[in-house]
């Protein structure tokens, strides 16, 4: 960790206001020039200040949907109907708030496979990985509350599956499902406190947010050579090296986004969303939002029970070993700087890793796609692949790769190749 | 630059996923057409959506709601004040209570929703054979591809149904349908609504047109808004981020050069 800067700033209020709390000296230290950051970050390391200005967009453009928002079951649609029609700019706010969810979780995507790659999760940045996972998590909780509220089919539907899951599990299970829908179906009360938690959980991420950056400050940024700092040398200022790369990223990653919002605010939704909620006519098939495409491939991947063959006597029904499944491949992600045994931290030096690292890219990929795809022909087939390889990855591979792959020799320092690349 | 290349491909592929989730059960997809609206820079067309407004008037309102439209949004066809309100006054509407405390009713005003056909769903179905004639504010949204299906839809009939498919006497066989048989008798015939003069002729496909026009703007009705401020914004954006870019370029100049900032040399 970097030594601690103090500011002392020449105005004289200020300079006051800072003696008793110096929130300056905070800004310069975590994100300013008293941040010494590897030279050699590259564009893959946007992604982070990318997804924390999603989570800003999406608190600001849900606070002002709020106040136009009805959380009530005969009322809902309408509402939203309202603010896209008659509430000023309203038109602009929802699908930015809609399209937004997605750019936070391609954003956040991004991210995660970065660190695959370049082995951010290993020691010493292993609670900083945790944390991020604890704001994926919560992101995934906001993302499906949020879905429900305009109360559409798949909003109705999509919570009535989702929280059926919560069924399997032994003894407790129809509690908690009873507990979730505060009922005995998805109705009026489900949805009032799918909106209280769906406003409080953004100000939870928020707050684990500042304690990533935090670890971040303590363990450094890692970096795409993966060896750590070794000298003065090898590193920059975060600001303005870094603020104006991130802003060049933002530059980049709006565009894209407003095309969306202006130009094809539809493209990520679901058409039958804008038929309201019926609970007595079931769509044709139920798909959740794209990105949790590849979990719930997972979650349907499991058609079996597991028991003693040849008799009726079952010790996990399939239903059960799915949902199973599908929380264990996110809860899996926390044990990853322990699964993965390897030394050498970036899959620049791990020539098997790398290959393996884009294998269960392709896989997430599939996996996604199955997850879109009604349950036949071939596609539980393709999931069920899909699923043991997703397993297979951080149960058997990485574990091993650690003890048998041939690793490249590492580069002596990080600024050296990259003065000798200036020469 | 790979790194946009592999941005891009993770964009394209992730429409692409959405796309290619929605299913559809029906024998045909929707064919194509044109649309004014089209395109980033599309516009309603405003004859089309007046010939649309009279095309849902005259034959869709007998039995389909449009429980978002108001009359005063007519001005965005382009209609004035007095023209909506003219408008209105053909329609009844619920009233306040009198002082009695009894049921009136009213002239509509430019700030009434479009009355519906019917008084609840199940009248609604009690007229139709047990069918209930959807709302159809936001259909061109709520049907994978719309706008063509709409139009496929509504021009789809007159084919025969494929040999073994039991179509049942009171319903029609419509390809573009799920399941194929609709409970809806075909809605356009020649003829069915009369053009004003200097308008295109009043055929089925030409009814058809239109009144998706005006379904899609019903169902959409800022896309105007939407692509005029998009364009400014994203022209402000692209412009923001070769800004960007070349601010970088050179203040990331120092480090190119092999800069050390933290040690003497």
């Amino acid at each position: 960790m970097a030594e601690w800067e103090t500011i002392a700033p020449k105005n004289k209020a200020l300079g006051w206001f800072e003696e008793r709390l110096p929130i300056l000296s905070l800004v310069h230290n975590v994100v300013g020039p008293g941040t010494p950051t590897p030279r050699n970050l590259n564009y893959w390391w946007n992604f982070g200040s990318l997804a924390g200005l999603m989570l800003v967009v999406q608190i600001i453009s849900g606070i002002v949907l709020a106040m136009h928002y009805t959380p009530d079951t005969a009322l809902a649609f309408d509402s939203v109907e309202r603010i896209t029609r008659d509430v000023n700019y309203g038109w602009l706010i929802r699908p930015m708030h809609a399209n937004g969810a997605s750019f936070f979780f391609i954003a956040v995507y991004i991210h995660i496979l970065r660190g695959l790659y370049y082995g951010s999760y290993k020691a010493p940045r292993e609670v900083l990985w945790m944390l991020g996972l604890v704001i994926f998590l919560l992101m995934m909780a906001t993302a499906f509350m949020g879905y429900v509220l305009p109360w559409g089919q798949m909003s109705f539907w999509g919570a009535t599956v989702i929280t059926n899951l919560f069924s399997a599990i032994p003894v407790v299970g129809d509690s908690i499902v009873t507990l979730l829908w505060g009922g005995f179906s998805v109705d009026n009360p489900t949805l009032n406190r799918f909106f209280s938690l769906h406003f409080l959980l953004p100000f939870v991420i928020l707050g684990v947010v500042i304690l990533h950056i935090w670890a971040k400050k303590v363990s450094d940024s890692g970096n795409p050579l993966g060896i750590e700092v070794k000298s003065g040398a090898d590193q920059i200022p975060f600001h303005p090296f870094y603020t104006i790369k991130d802003a060049f990223g933002v530059g980049v990653f709006f565009t894209i986004f407003a095309t969306f919002i202006f130009f094809m605010p539809d493209a990520m939704g679901h058409p039958d969303n804008f038929i309201p909620a019926d609970s007595l006519v079931t769509p044709d098939s139920i798909v959740p939002e794209w990105y949790f495409l590849p979990f719930y491939a997972i979650l349907r991947s499991i058609t079996f029970d597991i028991g003693i063959p040849g008799t009726d006597i079952v010790f996990i029904p399939a239903k059960l070993l799915g949902v199973i499944a599908m929380f264990a491949s996110i809860l899996l992600l926390f044990a990853l700087p322990w699964l993965d045994t390897s030394k050498v931290r970036s899959a620049r030096f791990r020539p098997v890793y790398k290959i393996l690292f884009w294998v269960f890219v392709a896989v997430m990929v599939l996996l996604t796609i199955v997850g879109g795809k009604k349950p036949e022909g071939i596609w539980p087939v393709l999931g069920l692949l899909g699923t043991a390889y997703y397993f297979a990855h951080f149960l058997i591979f990485l574990p091993l790769l650690g003890k048998y792959e041939k690793t490249l020799p590492l580069p002596e320092s990080i600024s050296n190749p990259v003065i000798k690349a200036a020469e | 630059m790979k790194f946009t290349k592999h941005l891009a491909i993770a964009l394209v592929s992730v429409v692409g996923i959405a796309g290619a989730a929605m299913a559809s059960g029906a024998d045909k997809h929707p064919e194509k057409q044109k649309w004014s609206s089209d395109g980033p820079l599309g516009q309603y067309d405003q004859a089309s959506l007046q010939r649309g407004w009279q095309v849902y008037k005259q034959v869709c309102s007998s039995c389909h709601a449009l429980k978002y439209f108001r009359f005063r949004n007519l001005a965005d066809l382009g209609y004035n004040v007095d023209e909506i309100k003219a408008f209105a006054q053909e329609y009844e509407v619920a009233g306040e209570p009198d002082d009695a405390g009894d049921e009136t009713v009213r002239a509509a005003l430019p700030q009434d929703v479009f009355p519906s056909p019917f008084a609840n769903d199940n009248a609604a179905r009690a007229s139709n054979g047990g069918a209930l004639p959807p709302d159809l504010s936001l259909m061109t949204r709520a049907r994978h591809d719309g706008k063509n299906y709409m139009y496929s839809l509504i021009t789809g009939y007159g084919t025969k149904a494929p040999e073994g498919r039991e179509i049942a006497a009171d319903k029609s066989y419509n390809p573009y349908f799920k399941g194929g048989q609709i409970s809806m008798a075909p809605p356009l015939f020649e003829g069915a609504v009369e053009y004003d003069a200097g308008q295109p002729e009043a055929t089925p496909e030409q009814m058809a047109h239109d009144v998706v026009e005006f379904l899609s703007y019903v169902g959409d009705p800022t896309l105007g808004q939407r692509h005029e401020l998009g364009f400014k914004v994203i022209a402000f954006l692209l412009l923001m981020t070769i800004i960007f870019f070349f601010s970088m370029k050179k203040i990331w100049r120092s480090v190119k050069a092999g800069k050390n900032f933290y040690e003497e040399e």
